[in-house]
């Protein structure tokens, strides 16, 4: 029976259930000991009726998949996000309400930066073909769009933006092991507003551990995260202009 | 020999091959114009330079810089290594040492040709000497422990500490993962330089350096004999320091180096004639050590789309098969790459991926190839991941692939966690036995898709390499012929670093191998008037 409040907890067959599965690994090997180590930890995280329905000794190792029920739940009430309800428009939309609203081309130039050579994110939002049926922002006939690769220093991609009158910034970070993304995002917010650039340009980053609110705290006007296509980057970089002029 | 199950066309696959050997000879007259720094290097290092100076600068940079800065690298570092030996008495090693202290190797007087020419020939017989050695212990491990059962289950470590990329190493070859690579932290590709000792410290890698092959050698060694299989060891041939990295590997007995003809100037935008002329020599030093390469073909497919881009693998494998065979490789080193990297919504993608797959088997039957898992489509949904992997699993076994990179379930997500590893390993394990006879109980329709597409990737490689052919490859990449990506002939990084040869150069390295692997060019000598 459903309650009628808007308070959850995972779902697995039936309401209220709080069916969560998991799985991780341990430093010793598989045994009675690891068992019951994964079982306590699992508890510790809030799990009630914890079941270990696989155990795998790795050499040294154990690897455990488990179930269990959460005992946490969320009110639904207490949530406001920033923005989720806006819509991203469609490849057609947001080249007509550039045209519109803005009755020029956009220029954008993206780059992988500092040290990151991992172009699948930029070229999924840049390239022609774009990513899953969504073109990329070069296929966009309101968008000049200018992709310049991986392994860009901060200091070429400003360059470039003031070469070509760039209206935006894209910034795409996939390699984030021991936080080198923020330290050099930190450095191109900062170099940008040095050289007074900042407020001149509509500055975006992506990247799998990317969101709104890291972007926001390090001084980007968004951020994107996985699962975002060309169109919900045209959208933002579209609106945001049209906001300023 | 591989199965027959597509019926190829083999007027076209001679056609391919011609046109791919007459577009490698094309680059090959620039190619031994040219030297660059980093194949200066590697005669240092192979002279037994090695070590850093205070600053952290390599002493084979030391060297080779100060004599590039006084103008005089045209005539290779060999004769001025070899005349400060003499002039002082001394080994290669203490001269750089002196170098880094003050002493200029070309303000010296110059000594006896004769003694010069002795010392050079001296120093080069110790170094291949010593690789030679390195080649035959892997063969009598090999001999003696056998290798895994083709495809080879490939997995990466990645961890930025090369002692805990150890510990994952051996965890992933007790699993039964048969070759290991050490991913490079990101940026080395571009570091004209290649780091001393052992590192801890890296992003998304661990640091290419002589000492952390030497440890991860040792670590293999150790867990072969355990699991009573060979292990095999891979690094990255690639980047700024191309033969330095082979002759590094060659010395510390890799086994397989990510070794593409045109892989930098594409994907990291290095320097036209500075790629061409560093994987010359690159691909000479792996092919005198017994080293298999791996051709990168598979990254075309992650920038430009895999369906309609399929050709431009194939046709890139035909022109890295006629480098590497210039460069004396033998069919058994080439590693050509290719990938699974269709969109998981096409419909009968499955079927494509097999015709491409099968195809280059057929074509290449002597290759060890590389095959690579999706990439460019998987996400963070994990358990869809783990089933695009069993697709590419089954791919692989059907078609006779040698060299399987696995795909990992978290590929989307970060470098690989310990357990990731082993569930790939699982995962490939059970469908490649399960399906191991498979494709010796099926044929192929002769008008099904699988063939019709066979044999249009074919006339389309044949149609694309007559229009390489007649531009030449340096034009044909600088218009985008490959992964949709422009590289302009005179541009990118490295570029300084390129010597024009002067008539009285040497690389007395060159033409000893050259001889020995019966190589007709004469780049290891000076320039002709």
């Amino acid at each position: 029976m459903k309650p009628k409040d808007n308070v959850i907890k995972p779902y697995g067959d039936a309401w209220g259930d709080g069916q969560v599965q998991m799985s991780f690994t341990l430093p010793v090997p598989a045994g009675p000991t690891a068992m019951e180590a994964a079982k306590r930890l699992a508890a510790q995280m809030g799990l009630e009726a914890v079941q270990v329905v696989s155990m795998k000794d790795l050499h040294g190792f154990s690897h455990f998949i488990l179930y269990g029920s959460c005992r946490h739940s969320v009110d639904l009430d207490q949530i406001s996000v920033a923005d989720a309800g806006e819509e991203a428009m469609t490849f057609e939309e947001v080249n007509s309400f550039i045209a519109e609203e803005i009755g020029r081309k956009i220029v954008a130039v993206g780059a992988c930066t500092g040290t990151d050579a991992h172009t699948v994110g930029l070229d999924a939002i840049m390239n022609m073909k774009g990513y899953d049926g969504d073109y990329g922002l070069e296929r966009y006939p309101m968008i000049e769009a200018y992709n310049l690769g991986s392994q860009v220093p901060n200091e070429v991609l400003l360059q470039k933006a003031v070469e070509v009158k760039a209206d935006a910034i894209l910034v795409s970070q996939v390699v984030t092991q021991k936080n080198v993304h923020i330290q050099n995002l930190t450095e191109l917010i900062e170099m940008a507003e040095a050289e007074n650039l900042r407020e001149k340009l509509i500055m975006v980053v992506g990247g799998p551990r990317i969101d709104r609110a890291l972007a926001a705290e390090l001084g980007f006007d968004a951020g994107f995260g996985p699962g975002t296509t060309a169109r919900h980057v045209s959208t933002f970089i579209a609106r945001e202009l049209a906001r300023r002029l | 020999m591989s199965n027959q199950l597509l019926a190829l066309d083999e007027e076209k696959v001679r056609k391919a091959r011609h046109l791919a050997r007459s577009i490698a000879q094309g680059v090959q007259a620039d190619i031994e114009l040219n030297t660059t720094v980093s194949v200066e290097r590697t005669v240092a290092r192979l002279y037994g330079i090695d070590g850093a100076n205070h600053a952290g600068v390599p002493l084979a940079n030391v060297v080779v810089d100060q004599v590039n800065g006084a103008g005089c690298l045209d005539r290779g570092i060999s004769y001025w290594i070899a005349n400060a030996a003499v002039a002082l008495d001394r080994t290669p090693q203490q001269i750089a040492e002196e170098c880094a202290r003050g002493l200029r190797l070309t303000d010296l007087e110059t000594q006896e040709p004769n003694r010069v020419a002795q010392a050079e020939e001296d120093y080069t017989n110790q170094a291949l000497a010593a690789i030679s050695r390195q080649r035959q212990r892997r063969e009598a491990l090999k001999e003696k422990l056998g290798l895994g059962r083709e495809p080879l289950k490939y997995v990466i470590v990645a961890s930025g500490n090369i002692f805990a990329d150890v510990e994952q190493a051996k965890s992933a070859a007790r699993q039964g993962a048969d070759i290991i690579a050490v991913i490079r932290t990101t940026a080395q590709s571009l570091l004209d330089y290649v780091p001393y000792g052992t590192t801890t410290e890296g992003f998304g890698g661990t640091y290419a350096t002589q000492a952390n092959f030497k440890v991860m050698r040792e670590a293999l060694d150790e867990v072969s004999e355990e699991v009573g299989r060979y292990i095999q060891l891979v690094n990255y041939c690639s980047g700024l320091c191309m033969p330095e990295i082979a002759a590094m590997g060659a010395l510390e007995r890799l086994d397989m180096m990510l070794n593409d003809a045109m892989y930098g100037i594409l994907f990291r935008d290095i320097n036209m004639d500075r790629t061409f002329a560093d994987q010359y020599f690159s691909r000479m030093i792996n092919a005198y050590a017994g080293i298999i390469i791996n051709t990168g073909e598979d990254n075309y497919l992650t920038t430009a789309d895999a369906f309609e881009h399929a050709h431009t693998v194939l046709a890139s494998n035909f022109i890295n098969e006629q480098m590497g065979l210039a460069a004396g490789l033998q069919n058994w080193q080439l590693g050509l790459g290719h990938a699974f990297e269709l969109d998981p919504k096409m419909k009968n993608g499955f079927l494509y991926e097999l015709a491409t797959a099968q195809t280059i088997r057929q074509i290449f039957p002597e290759a060890p190839l590389k095959y690579m898992p999706p990439t460019k489509y998987m996400t963070g949904d994990i358990f869809m991941g783990h089933v695009q992997n069993a697709m590419f699993n089954l791919a692989s076994v059907m078609t006779g692939q040698s060299i399987h990179l696995l795909g990992m379930l978290t590929e989307a997500i970060h470098t690989p966690h310990l357990s990731d590893r082993i569930l790939s390993i699982e995962n490939a394990q059970y469908v490649m036995e399960n399906a191991r006879d498979l494709a010796q109980e099926i044929s192929f329709r002769p008008d099904g898709i699988i063939q019709q597409r066979s044999a249009a990737i074919l006339s389309q490689v044949v149609d694309f390499l007559t229009e390489i052919e007649a531009k030449g490859l340096k034009r044909a990449i600088s218009q985008g012929y490959f992964a949709d990506i422009k590289r302009p002939e005179a541009g990118g990084k490295g570029g300084e670093g390129v010597i024009r040869k002067g008539i009285d150069y040497s690389n007395p390295f060159m033409n000893r191998m050259q001889q020995e692997l019966g190589i007709k060019t004469g780049a290891g000598k000076g320039r002709p008037f």
